[in-house]
């Protein structure tokens, strides 16, 4: 059971009369060699590490290596305790806890790269918190994770989800996808409307430059991991409501690769362009790295 | 194509804040520790492109140490693997230097042992925290740690290859991808075995007591 393009994963979902995160496991079994049971395991462990990086942030006071980032996940957390989030109280949610993880990578703690460590915020942060409001076990989100790894397996596959290869919608882009995916199944979508709010994550974000100031996975990562949050929870519920992607999924990731592409390498996490090459950007730069460390 | 296992992409599970500056440079860490052994010194690392560029932005100073002592990327003590390793006695520095031709993430780990021997690696980190080894005490040779992997040192002699086969053969462990490399013939050698199935200690022991063989140890670092 395995598949390669989203077409082919709707078909064995609709075959098999079975949810993604079913199919997924069932081609886990098959090409890892493994049991149910070890797999679920696996990823529960996973989940646990989520966790933990989505709390330490709201609870702790953190500080990236570099000092340029830390405490605005706490920030966002203190406001939702005192005022109404203009935003509303489960996005206020996700949004921090995407951001707390955010930080704890910047200050090398421990997270999950999901897909990669500069977006590994959005899955956990939305995940975790529409599980919290919806009052949905842990086995659903076990499922969610899994339903999300196989939209990251099928962008892996037919595009990217490296900055340098795709500037930030690669990687970002991709999170928020799995992410709605996941969210879409938790909540008893189905699995083209899972797909349908993976494509819209992608499409909103389609050209996303990565640019990272001084190189680090810090600035503007954390803010895009927070939009990222969001991205998925709109996308999540415009599948929900029955809205659908009038561009298919494999097309919208054959597009997201291709205008990946198309950028210029310096907006393609070389931090030569963008943010990273503004005045300030630059200052920063010399004031972590020393002078003449932007020679290339 | 190679098949992306739902971990590759909901993972891995890490110490932040790069798969390439900062676990892909555990890994190399941990693969030059491998091969050192036991009894490790001194090390010292010299860092490349990118990799010396930004080392302390990404921490990728604290990971190599951290796989200097043994630490997976997960480990949260890379985090204090400077403090650790001055507890244990192992010293470490880090120079900036052109490395020639080599992918921007590269680093050459010299290490001094006790018993006054040096070992040399030189391996790269290529992204999602894959490494790839490309030199071991100045041979050029090739592995990514990946599968389990055997390394064997030996004397360039016919027949050393069958005799290490063969034990492999007589435990059931199937050879993924086997390659040889040498100085010359007749010299020092090395043999590069990545196998689908686990290696137990004692045929680590075995294919040490083979007539020529200098050494043997595994390298698995996934």
């Amino acid at each position: 059971m395995n598949f390669t393009k989203g077409e082919e994963l709707l078909e064995l979902c609709k075959s098999h009369n079975k949810k993604i995160s079913e199919i997924m496991i069932e081609r886990e079994k098959k090409i890892t060699n493994s049991n149910e049971l070890d797999i679920i395991n696996r990823m529960k462990a996973s989940l646990g590490i989520m966790k933990s990086s989505t709390e330490k942030g709201l609870t702790e006071d953190i500080k990236s290596v570099s000092g340029l980032i830390g405490g605005d996940a706490k920030k966002v957390k203190l406001r939702s305790e005192k005022e109404n989030p203009v935003c509303g109280l489960l996005m206020s949610k996700a949004i921090s806890r995407a951001m707390s993880v955010l930080e704890v990578n910047a200050a090398m703690g421990k997270i999950v790269a999901a897909p990669t460590a500069g977006s590994s915020g959005i899955l956990p942060g939305t995940l975790i918190t529409v599980a919290e409001e919806f009052d949905l076990t842990e086995e659903n989100l076990i499922e969610g994770l899994m339903s999300a790894s196989a939209v990251g397996m099928l962008i892996s596959r037919n595009a990217t989800v490296a900055g340098a290869e795709g500037g930030c919608q690669a990687e970002t882009g991709a999170a928020s996808a799995m992410a709605a995916a996941a969210i879409v199944e938790m909540m008893g979508g189905t699995p083209q409307m899972s797909l349908d709010a993976a494509s819209m994550c992608m499409k909103n974000v389609l050209g996303l430059v990565c640019d990272p100031i001084a190189g680090l996975v810090e600035a503007p990562c954390e803010g895009r991991n927070a939009i990222g949050a969001a991205n998925a929870l709109i996308s999540a519920e415009m599948a929900l409501s029955g809205v659908k992607s009038i561009i298919p999924f494999d097309e919208v990731v054959d597009t997201m690769y291709t205008v990946g592409r198309c950028l210029p390498v310096e907006l393609r996490e070389t931090a030569l362009g963008g943010l990273a090459a503004t005045p300030t950007g630059r200052r920063l730069h010399e004031q972590i790295f020393g002078e003449n460390s932007r020679k290339k | 194509m190679k098949d992306y296992s739902m971990f590759d992409v909901v993972g891995p599970n890490m110490i932040g804040p790069s798969s390439s500056h900062t676990a892909g440079a555990c890994r190399l860490g941990k693969v030059a520790c491998k091969i050192a052994g036991e009894g490790i010194q001194e090390v010292t690392f010299l860092l490349h492109g990118s990799f010396a560029k930004t080392y302390r932005g990404h921490g990728t100073d604290k990971a190599l140490v951290g796989g200097i002592l043994g630490f997976d990327p997960d480990d949260e003590r890379i985090r204090n693997s400077f403090e650790i390793a001055e507890k244990e006695g192992i010293h470490f520095k880090f120079i900036e230097e052109n490395l020639g031709e080599v992918h921007a993430n590269t680093a050459k780990i010299m290490v001094k042992k006790h018993d006054g021997s040096q070992v040399e690696v030189l391996g790269s980190s290529i992204g999602g925290g894959n490494v790839v080894i490309k030199e071991i005490n100045g041979l050029e040779l090739e592995f990514t740690g990946e599968y389990v992997t055997l390394i064997i040192s030996h004397i360039d002699k016919p027949g050393i290859i069958a005799k290490v086969s063969t034990i492999l053969a007589e435990h059931n462990i199937n050879i993924a991808f086997m390659r040889v490399y040498r100085h010359g013939k007749g010299e020092k050698a090395f043999m590069i075995i990545e196998t689908d199935d686990d290696i137990i200690s004692n045929v680590i022991d075995d294919l040490k007591h083979v007539t020529d063989v200098a050494n043997a140890y595994l390298v698995s670092i996934k």
